[in-house]
């Protein structure tokens, strides 16, 4: 037992040693609620998870089993860092999709999931203070990762037709007015994560002109370009200026995220870098993942699949926007033409992510808007994903959301934290 | 074979995510003993067969649930309806613990213990009487700061402390976020400590008071979690009659509240020595940065010994006690 000395327990005795860039990593009730939203009886409207029950698992098992015993001992060894040379020809067919059609199989560099894409490219352009440009609001697996490596974040702002030109082109002398260098462009032009909208032709045009002008690399993150609902595919920037574009794509929403395969395309200067940087990083992606989304790729029809998948998520996305339309008409949100989410502003004065634990009582779960923004904005948005649950889930998800909005603003109005005084009637955004 | 334990955690609470870890952690530290047999389960629709099921049928339970369902009783009276043994504080007890104002209530008025002033609405009694009214009359009668609290619930969710009566309308709204009820409470400065009580069979033994020092004067998610910002003193860096009294005080609450097994009692100990309950935790964090195991440790505690130790004793008691039969 103890004597009566007082002694000083410290939780984590390298407190006080961590890098600076460690600080903002810290526990958070909001991520931790998210352990609830796992739960079968939570309508999750909250991660960007595809649904997969589509896949054939059943014939790929076999075909997987197949490779194993012939190529088992390529599949379970080390990789080239740059990636599998037959899945990096195969990725070139999908790119084609997206206009791509110069690219070789050598500017190919595949990655651990974009996530791993976004940390190369980031630690190979970046220095701490340097500044990277990035849409308002931005996907939040970015922001992590710029932050990580003490980047400061410039917004430029979007409307329904993307990244507004004139904004980046003064996001860029403001920083150059600050003394400060602008390192790239980051962008999701097609189907915005979280805004869910889609950068016109003429926009990537003039976009692409204001970067060159100021020798700003664009980063263009691409993982739900082929998801459209119209069958339409946009023409990627990486096609419209191959010198000056790393694009970022991505098996993870039209094929499997639990293989953790990416890619990166890049102008050769820096792909060579990058594939320097990836055999530091990690020495080389999974030949066993790259193997089985190549047994996938050569046996199964896949373009049918993304089809398929295009007809199932344009179904939900307009389920939810019909449930939004019955339950939440007072609230506004765009309609996108592709991709995963809806971005939903909530009534004046109302705080998403204060909500969040209404909603987990009540059983459905969101991303409040906050968490796609550095600055604590954001907070009068939520994102709705309709990408996992079935049409039926998404509509009981959207009638026990409004219960949750209808209790918070009456909440706030009784406390007089909001400004309205009756629930404000906005017409959806389409 | 050895005897079953099974650790219940999970959960639908607010404080799934904590729960998880506590279980996980006790269950490491019984199956290194090696004389468990540990599974665990969370509380969905196949935890009843799994516990009236013969092949799965545990020898005992230690629900290890934060929040509603877990620490409220309602999980032990099933457990008590099946006829199966826990570990920690019977249902109604549980019940009346869980709830903040009641358990300050029966301290104050049984136990005879301090406890800061404070007042328990609803949300209907401001709709009704109206908001600025009743929050002209809490800072006239409670005085400023305070400290708005969900009047059930746990890990310091939905807490703000407010000094200035502007912030006390948006501390509300966050509060009645995660609840129907606020208990808002005078917010006494001065040093923060808990006080872990073990039945081991032998003996109840109050481990030495845990001073909580944050950097920032609030022990909130983020520093609770959080490892590093937050350091505990052990024992608080009080005087000795006042060490002492926080201990009596404590297994004082323990007993008037009818805890058994296994609890932690908080209090802010005000600027004039006096210990001033806050709370009794009908199931303490049990995580690797949570205060019960470490004040354990700090004890002198292995901690996969004090479990089983804890189980043992338990176990010794037979505990089957019809479901109406229960009592305080």
């Amino acid at each position: 037992m103890t004597n009566n000395t007082p002694h000083i327990i410290k939780n984590d005795p390298w407190y006080g040693s961590y890098a600076s860039r460690a600080e903002d990593m810290r526990a958070s009730e909001i991520r931790a609620l998210f352990a609830v939203a796992s739960r079968p009886e939570v309508v999750s409207l909250a991660g960007g998870m595809p649904y997969l029950d589509f896949l054939p698992f059943d014939e790929l098992s076999e075909l997987v089993a197949k490779m194993l015993r012939e190529e088992g001992s390529h599949a379970w060894q080390y990789g080239s860092a740059q990636g599998n040379a037959h899945l990096r020809e195969r990725i070139l067919d999908i790119v084609r999709l997206e206009h791509i059609t110069d690219a070789q199989a050598d500017d190919v560099v595949i990655t651990n999931g974009s996530q791993n894409g976004l940390d190369l490219i980031t630690r190979l352009m970046c220095d701490p203070g340097d500044v990277i440009i990035a849409e308002d609001p931005n996907y939040v697996g970015a922001l992590g990762v710029f932050k990580s490596f003490q980047a400061e974040v410039i917004n430029a702002h979007m409307d329904a037709d993307g990244l507004i030109p004139e904004s980046f082109e003064e996001s860029i002398k403001y920083a150059i007015a600050q003394g400060k260098r602008v390192k790239f462009l980051y962008t999701v032009p097609t189907f915005h994560n979280p805004a869910g909208v889609t950068m016109s032709i003429e926009r990537r045009t003039r976009i692409l002109e204001i970067a060159r002008k100021y020798h700003v690399l664009v980063v263009e993150d691409n993982p739900y370009g082929l998801l459209s609902f119209d069958n339409k595919t946009y023409p990627a920037l990486r096609s419209m200026d191959p010198d000056n574009v790393v694009y970022l794509s991505s098996f993870s929403k039209i094929i499997a995220p639990g293989m953790r395969v990416a890619w990166m395309i890049a102008p050769p200067g820096i792909r060579q870098k990058l594939v320097l940087a990836n055999e530091s990083s990690i020495l080389s992606p999974s030949n066993m993942s790259q193997m089985t989304i190549s047994t996938y790729l050569d046996n199964f029809d896949w373009k049918k699949q993304i089809e398929e998948y295009r007809g199932m998520y344009k179904s939900r996305c307009e389920t939810m926007d019909q449930a939004l339309r019955t339950y939440m008409p007072y609230c506004s949100w765009n309609k996108p033409q592709g991709g995963f989410y809806i971005w939903l502003k909530i009534p004046e004065g109302l705080d998403a992510k204060a909500m969040l634990p209404r909603a987990i009582t009540a059983r459905v779960a969101y991303v409040s808007g906050t968490a796609f923004y550095d600055t604590g904005e954001g907070a009068d948005h939520m994102r709705l994903s309709f990408c996992y649950p079935t049409e039926e889930r998404i509509v009981e998800g959207i009638r026990r959301l409004s219960t949750v909005v209808d209790e918070e603003l009456a909440t706030a109005q009784l406390f007089g934290t909001t400004s309205t005084s009756t629930i404000p009637v906005i017409k959806p955004e389409n | 074979m050895n005897p079953r334990v099974l650790v219940l955690c999970g959960g639908l609470s607010h404080e799934r995510d904590v729960s998880l870890s506590s279980g996980h952690r006790v269950a490491g530290f019984l199956e290194d003993t090696g004389k468990w047999d540990v599974a665990i389960h969370d509380v969905d629709n196949a935890l009843l067969d799994f516990l009236t099921d013969p092949a799965t049928r545990p020898d005992i339970v230690w629900p290890l649930l934060h929040g509603s369902y877990g620490e409220d009783g309602s999980i032990r009276d099933v457990l008590e309806m099946v006829d199966l043994p826990y570990i920690g504080s019977r249902a109604k007890a549980s019940m009346l613990a869980w709830n903040k104002p009641i358990a300050k209530n029966i301290v104050r008025k049984i136990g005879r213990l301090h406890t800061p002033h404070s007042v328990t609405l609803p949300q209907e009694v401001f709709r009704e009487l109206g908001v600025q009214p009743i929050i002209n009359h809490i800072v006239n009668s409670l005085g400023l700061p305070l400290i708005v609290k969900p009047s059930m619930g746990g890990s310091a969710l939905g807490c703000t402390v407010v000094h200035d009566i502007a912030q006390l309308p948006q501390a509300l709204v966050d509060c009645f976020a995660y609840a129907h009820t606020a208990l808002i409470e005078h917010f006494v400065e001065g040093t923060e400590v808990s006080v872990s009580i073990l039945d081991t069979g032998d003996e109840i033994i109050a481990l030495p008071a845990l001073e909580i020092s944050t950097p920032h004067g609030i022990y909130d998610y983020s520093e609770r979690y959080t490892p590093g910002e937050t350091e505990f003193i052990v024992p608080a860096r009080l005087d000795s009659d006042v060490l002492e009294r926080v201990k009596d005080d404590a297994l004082t609450a323990y007993q008037v509240l009818g805890m058994r097994d296994i609890s932690r009692i908080d209090f802010i100990v005000d600027r004039d020595g006096i210990p001033q309950f806050l709370e009794a935790n009908v199931t303490p964090g049990m995580t690797d940065v949570s205060i019960l195991p470490r004040q354990a440790v700090a004890a002198g505690f292995n901690l996969g010994d004090l479990y089983s130790r804890i189980v043992e004793s338990v176990l010794s008691q037979n505990r089957n006690v019809p479901h109406e039969k229960s009592s305080l």
